[in-house]
């Protein structure tokens, strides 16, 4: 789980951190990913693999349609709107019955396979399922890290920075907001079909909004605009809980306490360390 | 004025904010290659003027002419590069949680999504930067973030990003604001620079005495609209310009 997190950490990092646009709708475009790898596997009978790149192309699709309407909306207004696509979103996956088949959710969503040049790899072997995601999580830290360095990069920075003032030099911020947004969605989504095919199922109830507040969360615990922080903030999230049983929290109340740890980790990280752990940008 | 062909011609233009008219039916040419100020009380109109001539505000009527022809009805911000424009603000814009040279650096590379998201800058931005800094006397300061310059190098690498624009068109909305002898003296440089290789300057300033010594001509604004113009030294000795900043 920590790889799949830090792929949504990530993602969400180059949004958030680097272009400074406090979005709140990531588990929507994780949802968008983990349903579009089970159905289009399922019933389409894909291979992992393309069923991953179809939900990648259909998050990036949303991704430009959402962005196109966050365009109009600034600072606070921006942060309630993608609260409420992903309310939207989480919506369509518990009513859209024929499709998502509502709470029952989506089971059987097979693992990847790879059989290719007399290789054979099927990953239903946890082990190689855990090499597997850790190999495109460097792929897409080193995607992220690519863009961070690159002008583009730069021009995401001055965005976050004053948006009016970097288009006086002849940047279109719309562009540049929209493109990144995209490019976000889309990493989203493959954690989304990672998380599928590891559980080999798939629900609505992953996908509610407090689990965008979570990633979020994260990246601001490890560090906005340092993707080495959003690595640390999902570590320590993903890793809280296990921790908190040895600190001998009844099973009944850790889920809650897990929820208040959060809330009073953040609060302290607000008022003592705004930029977070590792962090080079303060909202 | 020495050139009759004008940079800018500004006709009937007019900007209101409800019903407070910030600019109103403002006409005036501006000439290629000189340094011309724009003087006026607080209030009359001057950074409006500017925020419209580099599309921060949206113009209600009227027109720009740019370079005799092109008119313009509508300026976006983003596309005033296009037009050879550049400014700096009365108030420093700067992107304050990045360093000094990237403040610097992000003006001089690629401006589409596509072709900046393949480019790292190169070795010869690099050294354009540090030209640059060593021209406004920070180059000590190149890896510090923005927000922990003081006052007056703020405005300087304000100054520095308008520059290294390289455009025809040099909008300054109080380049001294704040300036200690040693910074003005390196703005004014700058500015005598500009007008040496031919570019033009619109300055909005409210020391006199840099007016006199920099400006080849000047307006007076007052309440959105034209109050007076010419050379220095005949506007700043009119009543009606005593007035507008003393008081009658």
């Amino acid at each position: 789980m920590f790889s799949i997190y830090a792929i949504l950490g990530v993602s969400l990092n180059l949004v958030v951190g680097y272009t400074g646009l406090v979005s709140v709708t990531q588990a929507a475009f994780y949802g968008i990913g983990a349903y579009a790898t089970a159905l289009i596997a399922k019933t389409a009978g894909f291979g992992f693999f393309s069923s991953m790149l179809i939900g990648v192309i259909v998050a990036g699709l949303i991704g430009l349609l959402i962005g196109l309407v966050l365009s109009k909306f600034r600072d606070d207004y921006y942060v309630i709107v993608t609260v409420g696509f992903n309310i939207i979103a989480y919506g369509i996956f518990m009513n859209w019955h024929s499709l998502t088949r509502g709470p029952l959710g989506i089971v059987a969503v097979p693992r990847p396979k790879i059989d290719f040049l007399g290789l054979h790899l099927d990953f239903n072997n946890n082990l190689l399922f855990l090499a597997l995601v850790l190999v495109f999580l460097a792929l897409i830290y080193f995607l992220a890290r690519f863009i961070a360095k690159s002008s583009f990069g730069r021009v995401l920075k001055a965005i976050r920075e004053d948006e009016k003032a970097i288009q006086v030099f002849g940047y279109n911020a719309f562009y540049f907001k929209l493109a990144i947004f995209v490019i976000s969605a889309g990493m989203a989504a493959v954690a989304g079909s990672f998380f599928a095919s590891y559980l080999r199922f798939t629900s609505p109830n992953t996908f509610v909004l407090m689990e965008s507040v979570l990633i979020l969360s994260m990246i601001i615990l490890g560090g906005l605009a340092n993707l080495k922080g959003s690595l640390l903030g999902a570590f320590i999230l993903v890793l809280l809980p296990e921790l908190m049983r040895f600190v001998g929290f009844p099973n009944e109340i850790a889920a809650e306490m897990r929820q208040i740890v959060y809330g009073v980790i953040l609060v302290l990280l607000m008022i003592y360390k705004p930029s977070g752990i590792m962090g080079e940008y303060k909202l | 004025m020495k050139n009759d062909k004008n940079i800018i011609e500004v006709k009937n233009l007019v900007k209101h904010f409800g019903g407070v008219y910030a600019v109103n039916d403002l006409s005036l040419k501006i000439p290629r290659g000189e340094v011309v100020s724009i003087i006026g009380p607080n209030g009359s109109g001057k950074s409006t003027l500017v925020n419209l001539l580099s599309g921060m505000v949206e113009i209600n009527s009227g027109v720009v002419i740019l370079n005799d022809a092109e008119k313009l009805k509508k300026i976006k911000s983003y596309e005033i590069q296009d037009l050879s424009i550049t400014r700096t603000f009365q108030e420093v814009r700067l992107f304050e949680q990045m360093t000094v040279i990237d403040n610097l650096l992000v003006v001089l590379t690629n401006r589409s999504v596509f072709g900046s998201f393949f480019e790292v800058h190169k070795k010869y931005h690099l050294e354009e930067v540090e030209r640059m800094l060593q021209r406004v006397g920070l180059e000590a300061k190149k890896n510090q973030l923005a927000k922990n310059l003081s006052y007056g190098q703020r405005k300087l690498l304000e100054i520095a990003r308008a520059l290294l624009m390289k455009t025809e068109i040099y909008l300054f909305d109080e380049p001294f604001a704040g300036l200690f002898h040693a910074m003005i003296k390196t703005v004014s440089g700058i500015i005598k620079d500009l007008r040496k290789e031919g570019k033009t300057v619109i300055l909005i300033e409210h020391n006199m005495d840099l007016i006199r010594e920099l400006s080849d001509y000047v307006f007076v604004m007052d309440e959105g609209s034209l109050l007076a113009e010419g050379e220095p030294d005949s506007v700043l000795k009119k009543k009606s310009v005593i007035e507008a900043y003393l008081g009658k």
